[in-house]
């Protein structure tokens, strides 16, 4: 898909040389402008659901649970001497994640080489050094990443959390806890204070299952990645105990005031639609759309000319004048093409490549070809005895018939 | 200055200097730092007595590696060298009209020849092969008039052996005789016209008509009867628009009373047989090459 050496980025059919970098440049705007949308609308719904670190960590993490139990079990195991049973465990968890790292590592090396070559040759040794640095870089970042540092990476490292700020308004839906109705907490026993404790059992199990370990109770924090195990985790509690669910819930900041002045909650839709977001899908689809046109309409042929000028022109014995130029012709499809090669002027010329003297041109699949050709006025017309005289160098593909040309100018002998 | 104040509030030793106020603290450099700092002063040590390091009067002291950026560059050139043995071996051996038809050949001497005209010919045939100027007396190697011949075997036997040199037997020699030592001024007045009126310039009829005789007499020997020119000679074609040294009464005269004696070294023996064959396919493509 990416092909470094050669410079050719290719997505199914689709195929982008350096020069268009624009099309990145542009995919790289829809993916701010939709960080910017659903940040806006919904918070760090990235962070939570779909960011590589949050998906390699819940997929550790849910390695780690298969091979050592649940969570109690889990603190005892990691406080209890090594034993054998511990190394036992501790190593199987690490193998296994250390075959996810890897497999991670090796399918993003197999994006810059032909994937099933290049799987057979890391096997039998035969692979890059690249190859083996790349895979050995990211299996060990994963490793660490997603085994050991976990919400470290989002907390200390990642820039998102710091940006997210900006991003998020009054009407954004964040995780939120209703503390005039959870508080004050306490555990519900059969006494006299009950009455006059909340909602809230002070059970733990929103802390407990936090991926980045805060208290939500607390308020909405920079470490919270939006992943809503809190609002799960309380309402199988409500339901247990009783109560009506949406302790901890989606909500806004308009909501808090609202509710806490007894008013109703605006609908999760008009905090989702609401002119911020849509002016974020408009501009998002408008960059979409250019892209998607500037695709289909790019040319699949182009001609590049720069005329030789030590000499500008030479004259020939029988007293015509030839300039020469140097032209490139992109072939940007995936086989061979012919291509004609034409002057067109007001003037009499002649256009020839250089070692054939023919007018036509075969350029391999997916590059460029460099071609030097000469253009020659015939002896004392106007083009030979004057000065300079616009041209058009125009180039054809003998099958699709497309063509293209550039500009370029004709030295006569004249100033 | 202040005195010492010791580990008060656990604080470390100051220096005892003040400035404004401003105390400096008596810190111990950290250990890393330390001795990261031994091992640069042990390593520059090492290195000047394994490297060139010291500048002495003639050259650096040598260093015990006996390692050289210049024998570096040495090593590199040469390993091209050896790169490139087997397409030389090969390129020096084959007909030379078989070059133009081996797409490898091909582009290596195209490359290759490109590399030895930059340094050895562009000096008077300039960077564009175009002879500098027109009228130098450098002939312009991209045009389609050769004075010995525009064929690649011509074009390699001119550059193997030079023109007019004295310390080549096979170079490729004619001299034209001085005709200001045999004709009257007049005369080579009569000749410049009807030189002039053979490459179809403007010219005095009755001057040139008297000058055809001229040319018959003394000329056509080299030239031919036409003025076309001999190239097993090195006789110019008069009658093209292309002139060496010039097609102007002025010059014409010029080189009929003084004759011309341009000069080529022969290159054989001071390039290899493959490079004058690159730089021979080289001018071939440049345009004129028969």
């Amino acid at each position: 898909m990416i092909d470094l050496a050669h410079r050719r980025f290719y997505m199914f059919w689709i195929e982008i040389w350096p020069y268009e970098f624009y099309f990145v440049a542009g995919l790289l705007i829809m993916a701010g402008l939709g960080l910017f949308l659903f940040t806006s609308a919904l918070g760090r719904v990235w962070c939570g659901y779909a960011c590589p670190q949050t998906v390699w960590t819940d997929l550790f993490i849910l390695v780690e649970r298969w091979v050592e139990g649940d969570r109690n079990a889990r603190l005892r195991l990691h406080k209890s001497k090594w034993n054998f049973r511990k190394w036992r465990l501790s190593l199987t968890k690490w193998g296994i994640w250390l075959a996810i790292a890897m497999a991670t590592g090796g399918a993003w090396v197999f994006y810059f080489a032909d994937a099933p070559t290049l799987l057979v040759d890391l096997f039998t040794g035969q692979a890059a050094f690249v190859a083996y640095g790349a895979v050995a870089i990211l299996t060990g970042t994963t490793f660490l990443f997603g085994g050991f540092a976990r919400e470290q990476i989002c907390t200390y490292m990642c820039p998102w959390p710091r940006i997210q700020a900006a991003m998020m308004d009054e009407d954004t839906l964040t995780i939120g806890y209703r503390d005039w109705r959870g508080e004050p907490r306490g555990k519900h026993r059969k006494s006299a204070e009950a009455d006059q404790l909340g909602d809230c059992i002070d059970c733990m199990a929103c802390v407990n299952v936090c991926p980045v370990g805060i208290d939500i109770r607390d308020g909405q924090q920079l470490e919270c990645i939006t992943c809503a195990l809190c609002i799960d985790a309380c309402d199988d509690v409500m339901t247990k105990i009783g109560k009506p669910r949406g302790l901890i819930d989606y909500m806004a900041v308009t909501d808090e005031e609202n509710e806490r002045a007894g008013r109703p909650r605006k609908p999760s839709w008009k905090h989702v639609i609401r002119p911020r977001t849509i002016i974020y899908t408009v501009l998002w689809a408008l960059v979409g759309a250019i892209l998607v046109v500037a695709l289909f309409t790019r040319a699949k042929t182009e001609i590049n000319v720069s005329p030789v000028r030590n000499p500008v022109y030479v004259i020939l014995s029988d007293g015509s004048v030839r300039n020469t130029y140097d032209i490139r012709i992109l072939n940007k499809q995936n086989v061979e093409h012919i291509y004609d090669v034409q002057v067109r002027s007001e003037n009499d010329l002649k256009l020839s490549f250089q070692g054939t003297g023919s007018n036509t041109v075969t350029v391999p699949a997916d590059s460029t070809g460099s071609f030097r050709v000469f253009i020659t006025a015939p002896a004392g017309s106007a083009a030979a005895n004057g000065g300079l005289k616009d041209i058009h160098i125009w180039v054809e593909d003998w099958v699709t018939n497309e063509h293209a040309y550039s500009d370029s100018v004709f030295n006569g002998k004249g100033k | 200055m202040s005195k010492q104040d010791q580990n008060k509030n656990n604080e470390p030793p100051t220096t005892g200097h003040e400035w404004d106020g401003i105390r400096e603290y008596d810190n111990p450099l950290p250990r890393w730092w330390l001795w990261t700092f031994y091992a640069t002063i042990v390593w520059a040590i090492g290195f000047t007595i394994a490297y060139p390091a010291w500048p002495m009067l003639k050259g650096a002291t040598p260093g015990l590696l006996g390692y050289s950026s210049r024998a570096d560059v040495a090593d590199d050139i040469q390993s091209f060298v050896d790169a490139n043995a087997q397409v030389d071996t090969r390129l020096a051996s084959v007909e030379l009209s078989a070059i133009s038809d081996d797409p490898e050949l091909k582009n290596y001497a195209l490359n290759g020849g490109k590399a030895v005209f930059a340094t050895w010919c562009a000096q008077c045939h300039g960077a564009g092969a175009n002879g500098i100027k027109a009228g130098s007396g450098f002939p312009n190697l991209i045009d389609d008039d050769w004075l010995w011949g525009g064929k690649i075997e011509d074009i390699h036997a001119t550059i193997s052996n030079g023109i007019r040199d004295e310390a080549n037997d096979d170079t490729r020699y004619s001299e034209m005789p001085k005709f200001g030592e045999f004709l009257e001024p007049g005369e080579i007045g009569q000749l410049v016209q009807f030189v002039r009126l053979l490459s179809n310039q403007d010219n005095d009829a009755t001057k040139a008509a008297a000058g055809k005789e001229l040319f018959a007499e003394n000329c056509s020997a080299c030239h031919g009867d036409t003025g076309k020119g001999d190239r097993d000679q090195g006789a110019p074609d008069l009658t093209d628009a292309i002139w060496l040294y010039g097609g102007d009464s002025e010059t014409l005269t010029a080189t009929i009373t003084n004759a011309r004696f341009g000069v080529m070294p022969a290159w054989a023996g001071r390039l290899s047989e493959s490079q004058i064959r690159q730089v021979a396919t080289y001018v071939h493509d440049q345009g004129g090459g028969e």
